[in-house]
């Protein structure tokens, strides 16, 4: 499908037919819209919604607490990504975060691949190394990969904590929800992985169009209207079809579900959601790290991450945005990642 | 030979030690005579400065911590318009720092010095427990030539913004260490003294200039924008970057607006000199990258924002924490 770019920009500036509400689920969707611009090009009746598709941001204040209590505990360490290190959990200011945690006792590793956890425990071996295996359909196949390397190892001393989400099942809790959402942009690196074909059955349920799009500004504008243009109908649209195909990556696929089964997670603002989640398969419990029933959330009670993540609030709307929550202090998950919404809003002064 | 806490003492290897490296690279007839302070000639308005520098690693591609720390306070001292004259640095070092390494350093230093026509008058070494670091604290004096008033808060309507060449190199080539990242990015680390007198030399009307530090461009022209109480508008397309550190940014998920670099400046002047301004940059020894990158405006006093490549605009914050990589 060729689409004229100025063409699209022109009608996109000037739409003036029925409001129009587009939902992009995936976090690095908000920070290139934000990056970009986009908002501005945009005529007033086309709205972006920045969705809980950053996997940080929909993490539970449990989960926190259970990796702070783990670095804190005798002869164990945890890894971890950079963007998990300055959530908050519900502890005392102290060790409120894995930050505060590592200042402590030092126990805490900013990795950048799962994988080099492995020369750790093996410089190691008296401790038990947990990673927090924190993730949406993009990256729990790099989990996969540890554990496969950890089982061709023979390394007893790695375990995962994991809090791997899924995107169809609550994009569905978003349409029955109350979210009032007229088009997806579906988030482009995890169709890469599932291909389009996870967000048909959604489209046809909701006659809801699902457009998957790239990360370039072009990519973007023509996805946004290829979504306008498409309101009312059931239908995958995919504008990125140098990357995902129809089928996905079947090779990972197959080795996520080797290690992994589906399970219900636990959103942060968002409750239970079935079916929402992967935790180890039983044969696996070897490599499990405890993460069956970190389900509590006690997040500040004033903070609106649920509503924000759901797109039920704008984050400007939150009476913490800015105020109470900035990202030098942040309350809640949304206001920590690069990938937050919160945070693209705040630090990117967008006001729509 | 290792440094131990004997060459902090005050005794007999202080001594060797300042006359074997320090005094031996520094050499200049006010250090030489060994006094409790140094005695120089001044006149008219000087400006004063001081800088710590705490790098890791010590050296890195395109320099060093003995570089850097000549040039982060001979270019604090330019940014005000100042010619650069006189130096003092403080050396901490840590236990078993390798005497070689210190004495490159302490070359490096002596060079970029000579490099950048400051003479280094005064210093002190102490030495405390650790694992072979080394901190440096430097202090600067300049003396501001007659007429040259060039301050933060000088940005006005009209003016154009320039910056001096490719943004992020030196913040990137730091990370790509720290990460054993192998990409040939080098530091850019350099002294701009000699930039700022072409500009003025050529009758060039500077209001504002600040050297691109930590929290790199964005923060920067933030801060100016408010010091200023005017706007400040970029256009994207013309901000210079390096294919090379735009591909490491883009892998790391960095932007790099907010990268710093250690030889890089913005200028702030009237639109009608920009050309004539950017001529002279490009024709100096670091400013072959230099662009007109924005202008100064009056919209809402303090609004700094980003014409996108797209069409698009955004507003741009000072920057809000140390940039983490992302993770998906």
């Amino acid at each position: 499908m060729a689409f004229d770019l100025e063409a699209v920009k022109t009608y996109l500036a000037a739409y003036d037919g029925p409001p129009v509400r587009i939902m992009e689920v995936c976090g690095s969707h908000t920070a290139a819209i934000s990056k970009l611009g986009i908002p501005s090009m945009l005529s007033e009746r086309i709205q972006l919604i920045s969705g809980p598709g950053c996997p940080v941001c929909v993490t539970p204040t449990a989960y926190i607490d259970r990796l702070i209590d783990l670095s804190m505990t005798e002869d164990c360490a945890v890894c971890t990504f950079g963007d998990l290190l300055r959530v908050p959990g519900s502890r005392d200011r102290e060790v409120r975060t894995l930050n505060l945690a590592k200042g402590k006792e030092d126990k805490v590793y900013m990795l950048y691949s799962p994988m080099d956890i492995l020369p750790l425990a093996e410089q190691h071996p008296e401790w038990t190394w947990y990673f927090a295996a924190v993730g949406f359909e993009t990256t729990t196949p790099v989990y996969a990969l540890l554990l496969q390397a950890l089982e061709e190892q023979g390394v007893t001393n790695v375990k995962l904590v994991t809090a791997l989400k899924t995107m169809p099942a609550v994009i569905a809790h978003l349409c029955e929800n109350g979210a009032k959402i007229d088009a997806f942009l579906a988030p482009g690196h995890v169709s890469v992985v599932t291909g389009a074909r996870a967000f048909r059955p959604l489209a046809e349920r909701y006659r809801l169009p699902f457009v998957v799009s790239g990360f370039q500004g072009g990519e973007l504008l023509t996805a946004i209207y290829g979504a306008v243009r498409s309101v009312g109908q059931g239908r995958v649209l995919n504008l990125y079809p140098s990357v995902v195909t129809e089928q996905g990556n079947c090779e990972a696929q197959a080795l996520v579900s080797h290690y992994f089964q589906p399970c219900t997670a636990v959103w942060r603002g968002m409750g239970e959601i079935a079916d929402s989640g992967m935790m180890l398969r039983p044969e696996f419990s070897a490599y499990e790290g405890g993460s069956a029933g970190l389900n509590r959330d006690n997040a500040n009670p004033a903070c609106s991450c649920g509503a924000v993540l759901s797109g039920k609030l704008r984050p400007q709307d939150c009476p913490l945005f800015g105020k109470g929550c900035n990202p030098m202090n942040p309350q809640g998950a949304c206001m920590v990642s690069t990938e937050g919404s919160c945070f693209q809003y705040l630090t990117n002064h967008r006001d729509r | 030979m290792r440094i131990t806490t004997a060459h902090g003492a005050g005794g007999k290897a202080t001594g060797e030690l300042i006359g074997r490296i320090f005094a031996h690279h520094f050499d200049n007839e006010v250090l030489n005579q060994m006094e409790d302070s140094a005695v120089v000639p001044a006149s008219g308005r000087i400006a004063l400065t001081t800088d710590s520098f705490v790098v890791t690693p010590l050296t890195f591609p395109g320099g060093d911590i003995g570089r850097l720390c000549v040039c982060g306070t001979v270019n604090d001292l330019a940014m005000r318009g100042a010619v650069p004259q006189y130096l003092t640095c403080g050396f901490i070092l840590e236990e078993g720092l390798d005497s070689a390494l210190l004495e490159t350093l302490v070359a490096s230093m002596a060079a970029t010095a000579r490099e950048a026509g400051v003479t280094i008058v005064a210093g002190d070494t102490k030495v405390v427990e650790g694992q072979g670091g080394l901190y440096v604290n430097t202090a600067g004096v300049g003396f501001v030539p007659d007429g040259v008033e060039i301050s933060a808060s000088r940005c006005a309507p009209g003016d154009a913004v320039l910056v001096s060449g490719d943004l992020g190199d030196h913040h990137a080539c730091i990370l790509s260490q720290r990460m054993g990242t192998q990409n040939g990015i080098r530091s850019d680390c350099a002294p701009l003294g000699g930039m700022v007198q072409e500009l003025l030399a050529a009758g060039i009307q500077v209001h504002t200039l600040r050297d691109v530090t930590r929290g790199g461009l964005a923060t920067v022209l933030k801060e100016l924008a408010e010091a200023s109480r005017c706007s400040i508008t970029l256009e994207e397309a013309a901000l210079p970057v390096s294919p090379q550190v735009r591909d490491f940014c883009g892998l790391l998920g960095l932007d790099p607006l907010y990268m710093g670099n250690e030889g890089k400046l913005v200028a702030v002047l009237p639109a009608a000199q920009a050309e004539e301004a950017l001529a002279v940059l490009r024709r100096s020894k670091y400013g072959s990258h230099a662009a007109c990158i924005g202008v100064v405006g009056d919209e809402e006093p303090g609004l700094l924002t980003v014409k996108t490549s797209i069409g698009g605009r955004r507003a741009l914050d000072v920057l809000q924490d140390e940039g983490l990589p992302r993770i998906c």
